[in-house]
């Protein structure tokens, strides 16, 4: 039982990470339709940016570990969505009317680019940061495993709680979000009856990567090490929760990402820590084949 | 020519130099130094005004150009040439075929050449396996080095544990590769897109992470290694034969040279991959081919034509995943060891970009894209480290100056003759 409540702790906080990245693919799938896979990316870049920045602040700033998070936080988050925006840029407007295929082979070599050009400038090796934030509560205290709730996985999921409020305020509240959800639901109309479509798209990519960056940052705080390489499994794990969750809803991206994040969490616990990436992605097809569109995600009407 | 907007190309210019010098801040100003006590931040904020400077002139000139040249970005000829000389790359075809056949015979080509000749045609093989799933069928596939992969195993496994030859293990690797194909294609045929899309990528990494952590029977992540080489009808290609056996060089009275071994090795596969295209170009003449075609082009008319979809995409799997089988099982013997490291999404997203690039389901297209994407490469081997940024950004700037792929132009399979005049 003890076991199974510590599980579930580090399953949520996964989980919330997860799904604060599958918020950027699930957006931009939902408007453009298409697979954003230089995003793992960006949350590579956000966990680096993050890094520094945080290194930075610590050395002008003097000792206060608080404020340097802080000023680490805003800072990354920026940067990181000035990064997503520039992808966006150069490698995907362009290509807004071509055939389907060419958008996701242009973002597959942005990716490919963007993971190189960071192991070219920070080096290879794993960059490694001490734990800032120690301690955490006793929740339980069984015979032989005491279950606890660190500090940070307290602010990691406090955090994404405060995240995706906001942000769902911002979608369904605001005069942005109302022309992000016209956009998405027929670009043409949008553009007809005045929305500036490609000012929402690079706003939906800035969203996006302020979110990864945020995730970056977590990461960076929870494991204590990151390098160039972290992008692409956490990119395809969160990808996997966005198309579980039904790809283009945004409940559903953070469902997805918690399942992903418990499911790894449970099957290292008690199987084999070896083969939870397995877990995952069979869940995902178990799913699929159930629900071809997701759990949340809406039944494509065909049109002929 | 149309008028160029000085002061627009200089703000362009200015606000691009400024993008790259935010974006660059971080990455290139600010290095992170792992020492010993703890990681401490190095500075070399020059490389960020080199980058601002790079990208701002760059995108200065890009602002001018756009404004001097109408239109979009000069575009290659290529396609048209298809059309105004119709039978132009049918002998483009042959005269590539021709020059693969020559090619370990010509005075320049020496054993680096043909091996990396051997190299590009793996690819092209992959190309025109992935060309049947993504090109004629319509159904993206991201996890294609899967059946690479189960190729490349089954060869290495049957002929180290039960000592069968190459001969007999390529038809088994290519039967095994596309019963795989099968069992993935089973669960997701209801799957459209983009969902099968990740279903597929999935499956390459279960397939890779089984391979990596099932030590007993794959080895684990220290791959299988003495993998052995093919024969030809029983001939070897070593310096001595083993006990029972002859060599090449014995047998036809040469000298034993190691450039033997690379250009046979060069013509199995040279062999195989024209095989594939030969079974590509043919089977787009048959019903089932035509099906793969119709099917891409509208699921529902299919399905009202009454043809089963589900047969349909199961073949077009099968067949593409058989083709990887064949080209792994090649793979394996060519190299003689082989580790799950070989078989990462990477490879995948490789063998997808050299068919879409090429221009989907253009036989052609996958050989200039192959050649362009493996091969141009393989030249600039010292420089290890730029070479995949290289990589990748070729593959952003192609999509992005011949988005639809660099031989584009898409003829229908079959047309009804011409009318007669009435």
């Amino acid at each position: 039982m003890e076991y199974f409540l510590q599980q579930l702790i580090n399953g949520l906080t996964l989980g919330a990470i997860y799904g604060l990245i599958a918020i950027g693919y699930t957006m931009v799938y939902g408007i453009i339709r298409m697979i954003n896979f230089a995003h793992g990316e960006i949350y590579m870049l956000g966990a680096f940016i993050s890094l520094i920045a945080f290194l930075t602040a610590t050395t002008i700033g003097g000792t206060s570990v608080a404020l340097g998070l802080i000023l680490a936080l805003v800072s990354t988050m920026i940067l990181t969505a000035l990064w997503g925006w520039a992808v966006e840029r150069v490698a995907y407007r362009p290509l807004r009317n071509a055939p389907k295929l060419a958008p996701l082979i242009s973002a597959i070599g942005m990716s490919i680019v963007l993971q190189n050009f960071s192991q070219l400038s920070q080096g290879a090796r794993v960059k490694p940061l001490p734990p800032l934030f120690k301690g955490g509560i006793e929740i339980l205290r069984g015979d032989s495993f005491t279950v606890s709730l660190s500090y940070l996985q307290m602010v990691i999921i406090a955090l994404t709680v405060l995240l995706m409020a906001v942000f769902t305020w911002v979608i369904t509240r605001t005069s942005l979000g109302r022309a992000q959800r016209a956009t998405e639901q027929d670009m043409k109309m949008a553009a007809l009856l005045g929305v500036n479509t490609d000012r929402i798209i690079s706003a939906t990519f800035v969203m996006g990567a302020t979110l990864a960056a945020v995730a970056g940052l977590m990461v960076t705080l929870y494991y204590g090490v990151i390098d160039f390489y972290i992008g692409f499994l956490a990119g395809i794990k969160a990808f996997t929760a966005a198309v579980l969750g039904g790809i283009g809803s945004l409940p559903g991206a953070m469902l997805g990402g918690l399942l992903i994040g418990l499911i790894e969490a449970f099957w290292s616990g008690y199987f084999s820590i070896e083969y939870k990436d397995v877990a995952a992605f069979s869940i995902l097809v178990l799913v699929l084949l159930f629900r071809p569109t997701g759990l949340l995600g809406r039944p494509e009407v065909e049109k002929i | 020519m149309a008028a160029v907007n000085l002061p627009r190309a200089l703000r362009d210019g200015v606000l691009g130099a400024v993008v790259a010098a935010a974006l660059a801040l971080p990455m290139l100003g600010f290095r992170l130094v792992d020492s010993s006590q703890a990681l401490t931040l190095g500075f070399r904020f020059d490389w960020v005004l080199w980058a601002a400077l790079v990208v701002g002139i760059g995108r200065f000139l890009l602002s001018l150009s756009r404004d001097a040249l109408p239109g979009r970005l000069p575009a290659l000829a290529l396609p048209n040439w298809g059309e105004r000389f119709p039978k132009a790359r049918l002998y483009l075809g042959w005269g590539l075929a021709g020059f693969a056949i020559v090619l370990p015979f010509l005075p320049f080509a020496d054993r680096s050449l043909v091996d990396k000749a051997t190299l590009v045609l793996i690819y092209v093989m992959l190309g025109w396996g992935l060309n049947i799933v993504v090109g004629l069928a319509g159904l993206l596939d991201l996890g294609f080095v899967a059946f690479y992969a189960v190729g490349a195993y089954s060869y290495a496994l049957l002929a180290t544990k039960l000592d069968l030859s190459f001969w007999l293990c390529l038809p088994l690797a290519g039967l095994f590769a596309a019963g795989f194909g099968v069992a993935l294609g089973f669960p997701v045929l209801r799957l459209r897109g983009d969902y099968l899309a990740i279903v597929t990528l999935g499956f390459g990494e279960i397939v890779r992470v089984i391979l990596q952590n099932w030590q007993d029977f794959t080895n684990g992540p220290a791959g299988i290694s003495a993998i052995p080489r093919p024969t030809l009808f029983g001939l070897t290609f070593t310096a001595n034969a083993p006990a029972g056996k002859t060599t090449f060089a014995d047998y036809f009275g040469l000298e034993f040279s190691g450039d033997h071994r690379v250009i046979f090795l060069y013509f199995i596969i040279l062999a195989l991959a024209l095989f594939t295209n030969l079974f590509t170009l043919r089977i787009r003449r048959l019903p089932i081919g035509r099906a793969w075609e119709a099917l891409r082009e509208d699921e529902i008319a299919c399905r009202s034509l009454g043809l089963n979809p589900t047969t349909i995409k199961l073949s077009a799997f099968a067949t593409g995943a058989m083709f990887a089988g064949f080209a792994g099982s090649f793979f394996a013997t060519r190299q003689g060891f082989i580790s799950p490291e070989s078989f990462t999404f990477i490879e995948s997203a490789v063998i997808l970009a050299i068919v879409v690039l090429g221009g989907m389901g253009s036989q052609i297209g996958v050989v200039l894209a192959a050649l362009l994407l493996v091969g141009l490469p393989e030249w600039f081997r010292e420089l290890q480290q730029y070479r995949m940024l290289a990589f990748g950004g070729a593959m952003v700037l192609i999509m992005l100056w011949k988005p639809s792929g660099l031989l584009s132009h898409r003829a229908p399979t079959i047309r009804l003759g011409k009318e007669k005049a009435a």
